[in-house]
């Protein structure tokens, strides 16, 4: 279970997030909507550490996040980030498989490459890819080396930050399908981040909507329909007029 | 007036401040990386190629430089020397000017030139692009990965740079004094061989060590603290090359006064 509390954080005058509370429970799969520069990317950073909230508490199964030591969650853990985050000096399979080739998840080589290119076929990649740089693939191809990544090691909490974002839709769609599938069928919990509404129906079990610094509605997807909130509608439906303003 | 007296005060004030903070922050940066040397994991290829990059790889500038830099020694010292009627002391003048302080000095600015841009530049745009979090999110702490291997080539390959700066720029000497204003070759090697004390030596490694860890550590903190975007990394290795640059002129001072004025 992950826990957000009151969280804040501002990067000098810009006030990103301004008391932010979510609960995502164990297993779940919560989708954080919300329009861009809105601050999705850096509330599911502050519970990695890489973002300190200037305010606020963060539990992960009951432990605070702020002050513990984060090794034994992130060996857990694993994330798939907006642009992608490859390493460009090494070969498409030593990133996806850089867990299991240092530290306590260390295998032997050959084993570490077998395991890379069967994540790789997971997300629709052939296995000629693996020895190629990061830089001679298309972004879209980076987006998913980036999602094998993620999840060579089994990790039980997973956060995916716009995995759909670039793809063609046929594309998009084998990615949606496999997230739900990951969270299904290793029960792993997943907040995602997504503009995309098709992810949204096929990734969510909730739905989180960010806005102005605060969850403005959180709900479950059979409830985001008919939700009576002007914000989310005006968010699912793509409209210009509505509380959300255009000009960000 | 009073008032703009009052400003400048405070400027100068947070101007200290400032410079103590900096330096706090390199201190911790220091301590925390080297905490890590005795604690695995290892990464046994990262120091190798970092040993290639800040070592190796630097071998033909550092050569090049300090060959021209001995054998225009050789030709000053030849020309100042005859004001005073003392043009022998060429072999001297050129192995301890070499040793003591050009060899050094010149491989502390061509690494600061060639390593320290480049490990800026690098971590740097890991960090611009995120893999620095993502290396973190994949548990692997960045001092220990990315700075420790690089910091420690820099310390261990450094004494090394000077070693080969110092033999190659007496060669440069060497060949001047020899084949242009007619030294004999015996006399000059034994000339050189007989004025040099192991605490010439002893100083000019020890320097290329102080300079190695100065350089490798100017770029990986500015690297690591850079700001956002193509201009972040810009700027952090302009930064990073002023401050390693001069930071080691300023080692250079205090080292040989601390090694020669006893
Ligand atoms: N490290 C940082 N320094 C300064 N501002 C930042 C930093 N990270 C994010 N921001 C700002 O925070 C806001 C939210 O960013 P982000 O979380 O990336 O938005 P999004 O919801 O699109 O993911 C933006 O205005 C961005 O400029
Ligand atoms: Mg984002």
């Amino acid at each position: 279970m992950i826990t957000f509390d009151n969280i804040h954080k501002s990067f000098g005058a810009n006030n990103v997030l301004c008391g932010v509370d979510l609960i995502v429970d164990r297993g779940q799969s919560m989708v954080i909507i919300g329009g861009s520069g809105t601050g999705k990317s850096v509330l599911i950073k502050t519970v990695l550490g890489l973002v300190t909230p200037d305010n606020g508490k963060i539990f992960v199964n009951k432990q605070d996040m702020i002050h513990a030591k984060r090794d034994n969650f992130l060996s857990k853990f694993g994330m798939l980030f907006q642009g992608g985050a490859l390493f460009d000096s090494m070969p498409v399979w030593q990133n996806v498989a850089f867990r299991l080739q240092r530290g306590h998840l260390k295998l032997p080589k050959t084993k570490a490459r077998e395991i890379a290119i069967e994540k790789l076929r997971r997300v629709g990649l052939a296995p000629d890819v693996a020895d190629r740089l990061p830089a001679e693939l298309s972004g879209g191809m980076q987006k998913r080396v980036s999602l094998a990544r993620a999840i060579a090691a089994d990790p039980e909490i997973i956060f995916f930050d716009e995995p759909t974002t670039g793809l063609d839709p046929i594309m998009a769609r084998v990615i949606n399908d496999l997230i739900r599938k990951i969270v299904v069928e290793m029960g792993a919990t997943a907040i995602t981040i997504t503009h995309d509404m098709a992810s949204v129906a096929t990734i969510a079990d909730k739905v989180a909507m960010l806005h102005d610094g605060v969850i403005k509605w959180c709900g479950t997807l059979d409830d985001m329909a008919h939700s009576g909130n002007s914000h989310v509608d005006q968010f699912i439906h793509g409209r210009a007029e509505g509380p959300i303003k255009t000009l960000r | 007036m009073i008032l703009s007296l009052i400003e400048s005060i405070i400027a100068l004030g947070r101007l200290v401040f400032g410079a103590f903070s900096a330096l706090g922050r390199v201190v911790i940066f220091i301590i925390t990386t080297l905490s890590h040397i005795f604690r695995p994991p290892f990464y046994p290829r990262e120091f190798a190629s970092a040993v290639m990059n800040v070592g190796y790889l630097s071998l033909p500038v550092v050569g090049i430089t300090s060959i021209f830099t001995g054998a225009a020694l050789a030709l000053q010292i030849y020309s100042g020397g005859s004001r005073f009627n003392a043009p022998e002391v060429v072999p001297q003048i050129v192995a301890i000017g070499m040793v003591r302080e050009l060899g050094p000095v010149l491989v502390g600015l061509m690494i600061a030139a060639r390593v320290t841009s480049s490990i800026t530049a690098e971590l740097a745009t890991m960090k611009v692009t995120e893999q620095i979090d993502a290396l973190i999110t994949l548990s692997t702490v960045p001092l220990k990965y990315l700075v420790l291997p690089r910091v420690l080539a820099g310390f261990l390959v450094g004494p090394i740079l000077v070693g080969v700066a110092d033999s190659v720029g007496i060669l440069g000497g060497f060949l001047v004094a020899t084949q242009t204003l007619g030294f004999n070759s015996a006399t000059y090697i034994l000339d050189t061989i007989n004025f040099l004390t192991s605490a010439d030596i002893i100083s000019s490694l020890a320097k290329g060590a102080a300079f190695g860890f100065i350089a490798t550590l100017m770029g990986c903190y500015y690297g690591l603290n850079s700001g956002r975007g193509a201009q972040g990394v810009g700027t952090a290795t302009k930064s990073s090359v002023q401050a390693a640059a001069v930071l080691i002129l300023a080692a250079n001072f205090l080292l040989t006064a601390v090694f020669f004025t006893a």
